[in-house]
């Protein structure tokens, strides 16, 4: 019994599930086994947490992109609502709940329904469109989140929730907080995310992405991207295949961004503008379209680059550039295909001959 | 009597817009990209014409001609060495080597300009001409008539040199045009040079306008521009035009009457319901979908 189950882990169908399941799970042991012999530096520590919330933006982003074939330039948008509620709700809910884990859950879970219904907002408009088009309104919804964010104050004292747009006119009894400051965004953020609460995001994204790839929409999501016309011809209902995984998208984004809104002490709403929702799309080609393991294994490696170029100062970023265009470049080259595939042909057929 | 003022003045905003969203629509009607880094030559335009005006002593026109000069030949380099590797390659691949190429050239302006803004020189004649109680300066009308000028100039190129037809040719198909003879890389250089020269002449307008210039100074005006393309119907040089100019005007508009902070909100959700109305822009083709 014990057998069968690992046969199917490990068949075709089912190995990239595995893989980045396993992926993701031992570099978890590994890296807090390095913690706690103290032999991780600052620096990488402080990166851990904003590691994994690119990780689950990028899954997301890859399930729009990749799966359903929807370019989405505005995925920083949807990381902006989910970590300006979640913060939101921390702030608000610190006096009442101690506990910070509940407090995270709480923050979490909000920072997703406010994603998700973000995402139904803007996906029925932006749905009806295609291609270039669909692009192009996607960035615009990413702004126009990003500058009302910007103009949005929230306070509380004991006489309740304040809320003010444009101008701020509030005046707050002693005793009282701001939660949101308009463009200065979040201040005083109490810190309780960490990596554990963050791997764990992963996995949970990670079941829910396979689940639905796997599942009869997700055939029917893949279906649309691949043939729209055929697809509706056998009767997918191609609006609800598009909607299902652009809110799914949203969603994660929305983790995402709540997570990482409350790894840091003050979260400014700029942080996430187009370039953020330019860097995820760049993981996520970079990982292979709807490719998940390729994509964790590229976002760790993309963010860690400009880190790891450090010594070379002010060039890493130079070199960054460089090393993207030239990615590209060779990966699009039909000699250096042709070499990758020779390579994984004699590669298999070795290991066929050895299983035999 | 403010509102012909906000209105010229938007038509000014617009005509910056225009220029720059010509570039874009025409590398998007013959290379089929989305070429992001445009702003980023904008950028590069705006230090070129302050080093002229600043360091070398040179008057306005010389400036404008070599900033337009080093631009479409960046454009053309940038071309050639990013973008012709990947002419068969997925149109994602094409979009993040173009940013790419835009954080090579903001992270590469930074090292040799330092991050810290500019102040860029006034070289256009200052003061206006009164139009009631308020005054419309020089520079606006002069953006204005350059936006008109370019157009102009394009237009009678795209539709009565062999070159322009060549384009043309290229934009409706790419394999028929090489069999009649046309050099299709050669075109799309053409396009580069054609579309960079003018985000120079952009830059310059953009710059005299807003003095300050740090490497990030196209970043804003590329995504209007591309906005502003998008509106018009993005392959079409009029629509680029008229995009350029709607969206100048709706923004000091949105910034007069309703909301200085919003004002960008306000015009991408015009935007939006443009598409909404017209999917591909106000004067788009419509491509109808074969089965």
């Amino acid at each position: 019994m014990k057998n069968n189950i690992f046969s199917k882990l490990l068949d075709a169908k089912h190995r990239g599930r595995t893989g980045s399941f396993a992926l993701v799970i031992i570099s978890y042991i590994i890296i807090e086994a390095l913690m706690h012999t103290g032999s991780l530096s600052s620096l990488f520590s402080s990166l851990l947490v904003p590691v994994t919330c690119y990780i689950v933006a990028s899954i997301g982003l890859n399930m729009n992109v990749g799966i359903s074939g929807e370019l989405n330039l505005g995925q920083a948008g949807f990381m902006s609502v989910g970590a300006f509620t979640a913060v939101s709700v921390s702030g608000r809910l610190a006096p009442i709940m101690p506990n910070p884990i509940i407090r995270l859950i709480f923050a979490i879970v909000a920072g997703i329904i406010m994603a998700a219904v973000f995402g139904i907002i803007i996906g029925i408009p932006v749905l009806k469109l295609e291609g270039d088009y669909l692009a192009i309104v996607t960035l615009a919804f990413g702004q126009i989140i990003k500058s009302i964010i910007t103009n949005m104050y929230l306070g509380f004292d004991d006489t309740g929730l304040h809320f003010s747009f444009v101008e701020k006119t509030m005046s707050l009894n002693p005793g009282g907080k701001m939660l949101l400051d308009g463009p200065m965004g979040a201040t005083g953020v109490q810190r309780i995310a960490n990596f554990t609460a963050g791997v764990i995001l992963i996995l949970i994204s990670l079941i829910v992405v396979y689940n639905i790839i796997y599942s009869r929409s997700g055939r029917a999501i893949m279906a649309a991207r691949d043939n729209r016309i055929a697809a509706e011809s056998v009767g997918i209902d191609i609006s609800k295949t598009k909607m299902l995984s652009f809110v799914l998208s949203a969603s994660l984004a929305g983790a995402a961004g709540a997570l990482y809104g409350l790894n840091y002490s003050t979260l400014v709403p700029a942080k996430f503008d187009f370039n953020t929702s330019i860097l995820i799309l760049v993981y996520v080609v970079l990982g292979g379209l709807g490719n998940m393991t390729g994509t964790i294994i590229s976002t760790v490696i993309l963010v860690l680059l400009p880190e790891l170029l450090r010594s070379m100062q002010d060039y890493r970023m130079l070199i960054y550039a460089v090393v993207l265009i030239a990615i590209m470049i060779l990966t699009n080259n039909d000699r250096v295909k042709t070499f990758f595939a020779g390579l994984r042909q004699s590669i298999f057929r070795k290991k066929q001959e050895g299983s035999v | 009597m403010d509102f012909l003022s906000y209105f010229i003045n938007g038509l000014g905003l617009g005509s910056v817009y225009a220029i720059i969203a010509l570039g874009y629509t025409m590398v998007y009607g013959i290379a089929k990209m989305l070429n992001f880094a445009h702003g980023d030559v904008i950028m590069v335009g705006a230090y070129v014409a302050f080093f002229a005006v600043n360091s070398f002593h040179l008057p306005l026109i010389p400036s404008t001609l070599l900033s337009v000069l080093i631009c479409a030949i960046l454009g053309v380099v940038v071309e050639g060495l990013a973008y012709r590797p990947l002419r068969s390659a997925s149109s994602l691949s094409v979009l993040i080597t173009a940013i790419g190429v835009s954080y090579f050239l903001q992270n590469a302006a930074q090292l040799l300009w330092s991050s810290a803004p500019k102040v860029f020189p006034s070289v256009f004649p200052s003061g206006g001409i009164a139009l009631g109680d308020s005054t419309v300066s020089y520079l606006t009308i002069i953006t204005i008539a350059v936006c008109v000028l370019v157009m102009a100039c394009l237009t009678a190129f795209i539709n009565k040199t062999s070159t322009g037809r060549a384009m043309r040719a290229c934009s409706e198909d790419k394999g028929a045009a090489a069999l009649m003879g046309i050099n299709v890389n050669r075109i799309i250089s053409i396009t580069f040079a054609i579309g960079s020269g003018l985000a120079a002449v952009a830059a310059i307008l953009l710059s005299a306008t807003y003095p300050s210039i740090s490497p990030t100074l196209g970043a804003m005006p590329g995504i209007k521009a591309f906005t502003a393309a998008v509106f018009g119907g993005i392959g079409s040089i009029p629509g680029a035009f008229l995009g350029g100019l709607l969206l100048g005007v709706i923004e000091i508009f949105a910034k007069a009457y309703l909301s200085t902070q919003l004002s960008d909100a306000i015009v991408f959700a015009v935007l939006i319901v443009v598409l909404l109305i017209k999917p591909s822009g106000l004067l788009g083709k419509v491509r109808r979908e074969k089965v």
